[in-house]
């Protein structure tokens, strides 16, 4: 009996993603403990975000996707109600800031989005079922642009940006025209200096110094400096585990979080950047080929989207850490410390285990 | 198939595994772009990076330097810095800040207010490496937790320097108070680019001198470069770069002049300027209640911080600087000059006051019933009388009554050095104009012009604006700024900066009509509604009283002091200066709802000029409320 459910829960594990993902988690482990040398807690408190994250993923790997279309508009109808009261509740100022930093549990309603959004649109170019249209794809644009501007107001850029990606990942993948897409590419190009003057201070002081760090070493390019440098004398081997003198001098700033990769490059040099680049790399292709093998148009576009948002997070956070992207708050997937991102990128490669197992059960 | 009467389910798929192809492809292309990076970085510029990552060994430790000192124009030390042990947790170093308190609290006293204040603390300054949690630890307290220090990661005991008050409430709304730097001072610091100069320190002026000459009480960080070991802690010191001190503030202020006020006071709530006019330095500048500075300097506990903004009295009003109420009748002076200089009234041209003035259907009444009789310009500000300046006000019209007023400072900033001032209002038909919205409102009618006369109606001018205006006149009209500081000293050096008697302008008068108002001004104190608290006094000097209106008084309804609820009571007034000739002192008191300003102002005018002039100390505190003499 017993035997028979835990079977029943272990039929939509799929083997490769697991491994795959597993190795991730095992290299960030070891680079915690490292990061985290002078507050142990940290790396006893991952374990515990990893056993939630695991059942997280156990949950929704069990949830077919016919299921998960009709949470689609309600989870996207919350999402928007709590980001509107986040900033209605931010108006009083220091509020949503203060709720995070006393760190009582409950995640963002940011971070909902990030499932949300490409579940919503997903759902809605598959219910429009016959060709798509203009107005759709119009639709789509609305329903992607306000949460991400309620978000990029509050202002946390590096969320707006994972919640952006995540719906133009749908929009892309539902067959969205090339001449519009290409012609939109341009629109963006032409609009950068008005995008560029809607920027607070600090968001394009990010930028100037990502231009030129040694502008201002001791202020907003002393992150940059520094995990440059952590990388750079990392060189083709690595200083060796527990070794780094970036990360143990403390010269690096959020080492267990957003930064943690300097950590990780620094001690284990080119060698292990490859290794951790080609994990990636497995997972994506992976979830690519389950996303183009999906049966219905639901499914393709969701788990597409959810690939596509864990290789932007991965890029995003290692071009910013060596030094190529500008720093906006994004963890590295399965490796930073924290809950938050950890759940939400488990929700999604379950959903992509979810789509996998029932790849047959719908075209039968 | 199912979907086939759909769409084409075959070329759907097909479209969807280009479009993934092409997904697939911009994934490769962007983990190429970072690999090539990491080769770049970690193999071509290698050296680069590792001769950087060895001079990394190599930290740079800000020193804070000491912040000035304030002291009066004696030498009386006003605010000073001095050393103590605080205990303190580095917030993002203790995973349980909660837990790690109550093992504290079990060697370390921690009372409630600390915790609360650690609380408020970790909010308000996000950026700080480390909070206090508790101040001023006695020499057994900081040897006990150093036997459990190994317990507590990110507890430490650090000497640090602390602002403090010795005189506590005395002065406290001139001198100010420094507290811990938050988000808004974080913007002052940076817009003006003082980060690095900055790095270290945790405090800041937030109010009064403490915030206005900030830049000369910090003085210039230092920088020591330490070699430190693969535990991050400094081995040696390579090189110092010595911070230096800021600079000394000393003032134009007397603190035991100051105490006397203050003392005189008591309770009561309200305001002193006391200026010295030929130089425009602030001698006395009171605003009670006060507060006690040193509350704020740790972080002020929220009990505390709650009682005074809560508190009626509201003791955080800087009310010489900012409050703003109507002068009353010590508005007669001046308004008795413009009648001068504008040819409306020559000294003896008299009017009969039969106790009240009517003008359109109105009746403006004099304080005295039955009125003064024949009055002219001596006798109307002697025995302040209300009728000759209804008609006088009527005569010369709002126009020539704000632009000439105008001229005295009222209703302009005065360019005091200290942040916040109030405005005021010098009503005009601009400013009414400006003022309101409807248009019915917008309009200046004649009869406001009449209690203008009197120092009512729109007039509100702070306690400041008045004694300078008091110091203006005093100095036959040439207005000097008011300043509190008299020189900035640089410890080191030893140079000093003085702060030179600025002359703003020179208003020009008749010096025949100034005469003329000065020697009605002195025949206040002597014969008038001033006699009585200037009673023997051993020095020549003029005055005036004032009561002004909290609450507008019905036509036909008359001021009881008595039956009035006690906040809407009159505001006691009293300007004043002195000697006659070659004035040292001049001075604006109010006291609020203290009904008239002959009793309740005028002594504690009195005192102050008593010390200032002879060194005399009041035997007792003011008398409180005699019964009413006949002043006004």
């Amino acid at each position: 009996m017993l035997e028979r459910t835990l079977h029943r829960i272990a039929a939509p594990i799929d083997g490769t993603l697991l491994a795959i993902v597993g190795g991730i988690v095992l290299l960030g482990l070891i680079t915690l403990f490292s990061a985290s040398y002078e507050n142990p807690g940290r790396f006893s408190a991952q374990f515990a975000n990893l056993g939630l994250a695991f059942i997280v993923m156990l949950v929704a790997s069990q949830i077919p996707p016919q299921t998960l279309m009709r949470f689609a508009p309600p989870a996207y109808l919350l999402g928007m109600l709590l980001l509107i009261a986040v900033a209605l509740f931010g108006d009083v100022r220091n509020g949503a800031r203060r709720w995070l930093n006393l760190g009582v549990t409950g995640i963002q309603p940011s971070e909902i989005m990030k499932i949300a959004m490409p579940l919503m649109l997903a759902w809605y170019f598959h219910k429009r079922e016959a060709v798509l249209r203009m107005h759709d794809y119009a639709v789509a644009a609305f329903l992607l642009a306000v949460p991400t501007l309620l978000i990029a107001r509050q202002p946390d850029l590096g969320t707006a940006l994972l919640v952006a990606a995540a719906g133009c990942y749908v929009i892309f993948l539902a067959g969205l025209s090339w001449k519009i897409i290409v012609s939109l590419g341009i629109g963006a190009l032409a609009s950068l200096p008005f995008l560029w003057g809607m920027l607070h201070d600090y968001q394009r002081r990010r930028i100037l110094t990502l231009l030129d760090p040694g502008e201002d070493p001791l202020g907003a390019g002393y992150h940059i400096i520094q995990s440059t440098i952590a990388v750079g004398s990392g060189g083709f081997t690595g200083k060796g585990w527990l070794n780094g003198t970036q990360t143990h001098l403390e010269f690096i700033p959020e080492r267990s979080t957003d930064f943690i990769f300097a950590v990780y490059s620094e001690e284990f040099g080119l060698i292990g950047n490859t290794l951790l680049l080609t994990l990636y790399l497995a997972l994506i292709a992976r979830g690519l080929v389950i996303a183009a093998n999906a049966p219905t148009f639901f499914s393709r576009l969701l788990a597409g989207a959810i690939v596509l948002t864990f290789f932007t997070y991965a890029f995003v956070n290692m071009g910013m850490v060596s030094g190529i992207l500008p720093v906006v708050g994004v963890p590295l997937p399965l490796v930073s410390y924290g809950g938050t991102a950890l759940v939400t990128l488990s929700f999604g490669i379950g959903v992509l285990m979810s789509v996998q197992s029932n790849r047959k059960l719908v075209q039968t | 198939m199912k979907f086939a009467e759909f769409r084409n389910t075959e070329r759907d798929l097909y479209l969807f595994q280009v479009r993934i192809g092409i997904a697939g492809a911009a994934v490769l292309a962007a983990f190429a772009i970072l690999f090539a990076r990491f080769i770049y970085l970690q193999v071509i510029q290698h050296d680069y990076y590792h001769t950087k990552a060895e001079d990394n060994r190599i930290s740079i430790v800000p020193i804070t330097p000491n912040r000035g000192n304030i002291v009066d124009r004696n030498g009386v030390v006003l605010a000073r810095n001095y050393s103590a042990y605080t205990l303190e947790i580095a917030p993002r170093k203790v995973a349980d800040v909660e837990k790690t308190i109550n093992e504290l609290a079990a060697i370390i006293e921690v009372r409630p207010s600390d915790r609360n204040r650690f609380k408020r603390l970790l909010i308000e300054a996000k950026g700080a490496e480390t909070l206090p949690i508790r101040t001023r630890l006695t020499d057994e307290e900081v040897a006990r937790f150093a036997a459990h220090r190994y317990r507590f990661p990110g507890v430490d005991i650090r000497a640090r320097l602390f602002r403090q008050y010795p005189f506590g409430e005395l002065a406290s709304h001139a001198l100010g108070y420094i507290g811990r730097i938050n988000d808004r001072d974080l913007t002052w610091i940076e817009e003006r680019e003082l980060e690095s100069n900055y790095k270290g320190t945790d405090h800041i002026g937030k109010t009064g001198l403490e915030q206005s000459y900030e830049r000369e009480l910090h003085g210039t960080t230092g920088y020591e470069q330490v070699e430190v070991d693969a535990a991050g802690r400094g081995v040696r010191t390579l090189s110092r770069t010595a911070p230096t001190s800021g600079n000394n503030l000393v003032l134009t202020l007397d603190l035991a002049l100051q105490e006397v006020v203050e003392t005189a006071f008591g309770n009561r709530r309200g305001s002193l300027v006391a200026i010295e006019p030929s130089t425009g330095g602030i001698l006395a500048f009171i605003s009670r209640p006060g507060f006690d500075p040193n509350l704020f300097v740790d972080g002020i506990d929220p009990v505390s911080w709650d009682e005074l903004n809560t508190s009626l009295d509201r003791p955080l009003n800087n009310r010489a600087l900012t409050g703003i109420y109507p002068p009353g009748s010590t508005f007669k002076p001046f308004m008795a000059l413009a009648a001068l200089e504008t040819g409306k009234r020559t000294p003896s041209q008299a009017i009969f006051d039969p106790g009240h003035y009517d003008f359109g259907g109105r009746r403006f009444r004099d304080d005295k019933v039955g009125g003064h009789g024949m009055v002219d310009m001596y006798k109307s500000i002697v025995v302040s009388c209300d009728t000759y300046y209804y008609t006088l006000a009527n005569d010369m019209g709002i126009e020539n009554i704000s632009r000439f007023i105008g001229q005295f400072g009222f209703g302009a900033r005065t360019g005091i050095d200290m942040e916040g001032e109030g405005i005021g209002v010098l009503p005009s038909i601009e400013w009414k104009a400006k003022r309101f919205r409807r248009p019915d409102q917008q309009k200046w009618y004649a009869g406001e012009t009449i209690s203008v006369g009197i120092g009512q109606g729109y007039n509100a001018y702070t306690p400041l604006q008045l004694a300078v205006a008091m110091a203006t006149l005093a100095n036959n009209g040439v207005m000097f700024k008011p300043h509190l500081v008299k020189y900035i000293e640089n410890v080191n050096t030893g140079e000093r900066r003085f702060v030179e008697p600025q002359p703003l302008k020179t208003i020009p008068l008749k010096q025949e009509n100034i005469d003329v108002i000065k020697r009605a001004l002195a025949g206040v104190n002597i014969e008038g509604t001033g006699a009585r608290a200037f009673a023997k006094a051993e020095y020549t000097s003029g005055g005036k009283t004032g009561t002004s209106q909290v609450i507008a008084i019905k036509a036909g309804e008359k001021y009881s002091e008595a039956r009035t609820a006690e906040r809407h009571r009159d505001h006691a007034l009293f300007i004043a200066f002195a000697p006659l000739e070659a004035p040292k002192i001049a001075l604006a008191v109010l006291v609020e709802n203290a009904g008239f300003g002959a009793v309740a102002a005028a002594p504690i005018a009195r005192m102050v000029l008593d010390y200032y002039l002879l060194g005399k100390k009041p035997a007792k505190p003011a008398p409180a409320d005699e019964a009413a003499s006949d002043g006004r």
